[in-house]
């Protein structure tokens, strides 16, 4: 095979370091200010840049579903080196669930007709973790989930697939759906000719009639799920802070005989 | 709506079903008068027992799966029955690699969402109410679902124990795995087991964990030596499994493994809120961190101000001491 076109999801997510919140009528995630690259696709975006060169060319396409036609994480992912972006970005998906997610992007990735679809195993805000495998059934493909190694060649896909035991070597023909774990790759960082580059790259703006979505299937209404309340947490009390002066290991011992488990 | 039937995925590892699965099936029983496991493997007879004794009183046995994945076959499978007039009202799953394939395949095929990462689950009003710990367990929201149909419901583990109803062996219902046609082509070629020795992590009464704060890979032998004189599992923080240092089997948190020890030791250990839910329901928790400020501190029972390269060979040299 010369050339292969892997279409990859990202998630444009809010910062992670800043705290996150619920809109206090919808209890949707607040999804406001600037987003950026979900850290999980980075790997997802750096194997699958490594898959198409490895394969002697081949486009990467991103294709992303985010409010407000937001693109700052795209472009940092076009700047790594994929060549386009779709984005489907509508009022219409505020409150959207994982089987809705799946349902744009399933839709926006026949567009783009890939050989492979590369997505992370989980997002860090939403952290479902089934968006892919729902992705791959509407899509009609095979998929294999928690990819710690990915190889392409002949037309399959061989992935060192995490199991509880260790891994699975798992062979799949492609179209196939792949979701990687962190770690699998060590993403790169844009280059400064990469981020000039990024700005003039095609990214496709999507809404969801344009992908033959009605509004029932996605955002609230397709979610067809509430969330009833939200509250604090039971808190975990801070116990004893000792600082070390050559003798903690004693208040450990002691805790633990304290304990009976010594 | 009435909660009157639950299903349960239940997964089983030779022969044994997985502790996940008698949890699930512990909660199905306080949920509805119907409980049902649904198996594959080869050797779901051998499981009837303890899936009866934990309150299944059917299991949809799907046969050898061989080298295919099963997360497409279980989910045509349960599509089919609910196609065939044979619904729950509740279907639970494991957050698990295959789980979550099993979810997502399933949620797709009959056009129903899903709920995930639960904690917890109760009926209130006849309507299932699933429980998660959001932004890292600071706080907890209860959903439910509006619409029809069969809820799906994906549980962590450790989100409930097991406990044993005492119920006679779970009648073998042979069901076909239907073809699943392209969305089945994946096989497995080779199954590789990491050796592991000492206790499971996740039933282990002392967890001691490392994180980045070890410095470098080969100080992760100071954790192994510390575990094994306490008779503990060693774990790890995602950091120093993405670093290659020790295997993801080994992960605590989110994405890893849940714990829920008599103690959990955190050794260079920030506490990063992706970590903290995948052992803050340890009973109790020790952290040895250099920075008085890291969050780790802020659960910790005991908390060690100091550098680890310090205290942890301390600790090795007493305990080995004591004999
Ligand atoms: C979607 C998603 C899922 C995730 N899932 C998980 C998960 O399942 N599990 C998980 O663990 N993480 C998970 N993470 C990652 C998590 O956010 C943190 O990055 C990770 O837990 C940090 O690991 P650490 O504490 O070892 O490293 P760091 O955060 O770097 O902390 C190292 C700590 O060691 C201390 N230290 C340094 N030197 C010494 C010394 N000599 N003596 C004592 N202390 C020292 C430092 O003060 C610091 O607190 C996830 C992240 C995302 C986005
Ligand atoms: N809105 C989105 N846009 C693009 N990809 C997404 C989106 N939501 C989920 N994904 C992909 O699906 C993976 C799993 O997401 P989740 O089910 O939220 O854990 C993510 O890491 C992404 O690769």
């Amino acid at each position: 095979m010369t050339g292969m076109n892997v279409a990859v999801c990202v998630k444009q997510i809010p910062d992670p370091a800043a705290p996150g919140s619920l809109h206090p009528d919808t209890k949707n995630l607040v999804r406001e200010g600037k987003l950026i690259l979900d850290d999980s696709d980075s790997y997802g975006v750096e194997m699958s840049l490594q898959l198409a060169e490895h394969a002697g060319g081949g486009e990467v396409t991103l294709v992303s579903m985010a409010p407000h036609e937001e693109t700052s994480g795209l472009r940092t992912a076009l700047a790594m080196g994929a060549a386009k972006a779709i984005l489907v970005s509508d009022d219409v998906l505020a409150g959207t669930d994982a089987l809705g997610t799946a349902k744009v992007l399933a839709a926006a990735i026949k567009r783009a007709e890939p050989d492979l679809v590369v997505a992370a195993t989980e997002s860090t805000d939403g952290y479902t973790g089934t968006t892919p495998a729902q992705l791959a059934e509407l899509l009609g493909l095979p998929s294999v989930t928690f990819a710690k190694k990915i190889d392409v060649s002949d037309g399959k896909v061989r992935v060192e697939r995490q199991t509880e035991a260790g891994f699975d070597e798992v062979e799949c023909p492609l179209p196939a759906v792949v979701t990687v774990t962190a770690g699998v790759v060590e993403p790169r960082y844009p280059s400064f000719k990469g981020i000039m580059a990024a700005k003039g790259k095609p990214v496709e703006q999507l809404k969801v009639a344009d992908l033959g979505l009605t509004p029932d299937e996605v955002g609230a209404a397709g979610a067809r799920q509430e969330v009833i309340d939200v509250a604090a947490a039971e808190e975990r009390k801070a116990g004893e802070i000792v600082v070390d002066e050559g003798d903690a290991y004693e208040r450990i011992i002691a805790f633990l005989e304290q304990l009976k488990v010594l | 709506m009435a909660t009157d039937k639950v299903w349960v995925v239940a997964e089983s590892s030779g022969g044994t079903p997985t502790s996940l699965t008698l949890e699930l099936l512990t909660k199905a029983r306080s949920m509805a008068s119907v409980v049902e496991a649904v198996a594959w493997g080869g050797d779901v007879a051998s499981t009837a027992g303890e899936l009866g004794n934990h309150g299944a009183t059917k299991v949809y046995d799907l046969g050898d799966m061989g080298d295919a994945l099963p997360g497409g076959r279980v989910a045509a499978a349960i599509a089919a029955q609910i196609e065939a007039g044979n619904a729950p009202d509740v279907i639970l799953i494991g957050t698990t690699y295959d789980g979550r394939d099993i979810a997502g395949r399933l949620s797709a095929k009959i056009d129903r969402p899903v709920l995930t990462n639960l904690v917890d689950l109760t009926v209130e009003d006849g309507v299932p109410v699933a429980h998660h710990a959001i932004f890292g367990g600071v706080q907890m929201a209860r959903t439910r679902f509006t619409g029809d149909g069969p809820g799906i419901f994906v549980v962590r583990a450790k989100s409930f124990a097991a406990e044993p109803a005492g119920g006679s062996a779970a009648e073998v219902v042979p069901v076909e795995a239907p073809d699943t046609g392209p969305t089945d082509a994946a096989r497995v070629l080779e199954r590789h087991v990491e050796e592991r020795t000492g206790p499971q992590l996740d039933e282990a009464e002392i967890v001691v964990s490392g994180g980045r704060g070890l410095g470098q890979a080969d100080k992760y032998e100071m954790i192994e030596e510390l575990a094994k004189l306490l008779k503990a599992a060693p774990g790890a923080s995602r950091a120093i499994v993405d670093a290659g240092w020790v295997p993801y089997a080994y992960q605590v948190g989110q994405t890893g493994k849940t714990v829920k020890p008599t103690v959990y030791l955190a050794a260079g250990i920030s506490g990063a809120t992706q970590h903290m839910v995948g052992m803050k329901g340890a009973k109790n928790i020790i952290a040895i961190n250099k920075d008085q400020e890291a969050p780790i501190f802020s659960i910790a029972d005991l908390g060690i101000v100091g550098d680890v390269h310090k205290v942890v060979p301390k600790l090795i040299e007493a305990l080995k001491a004591r004999g």
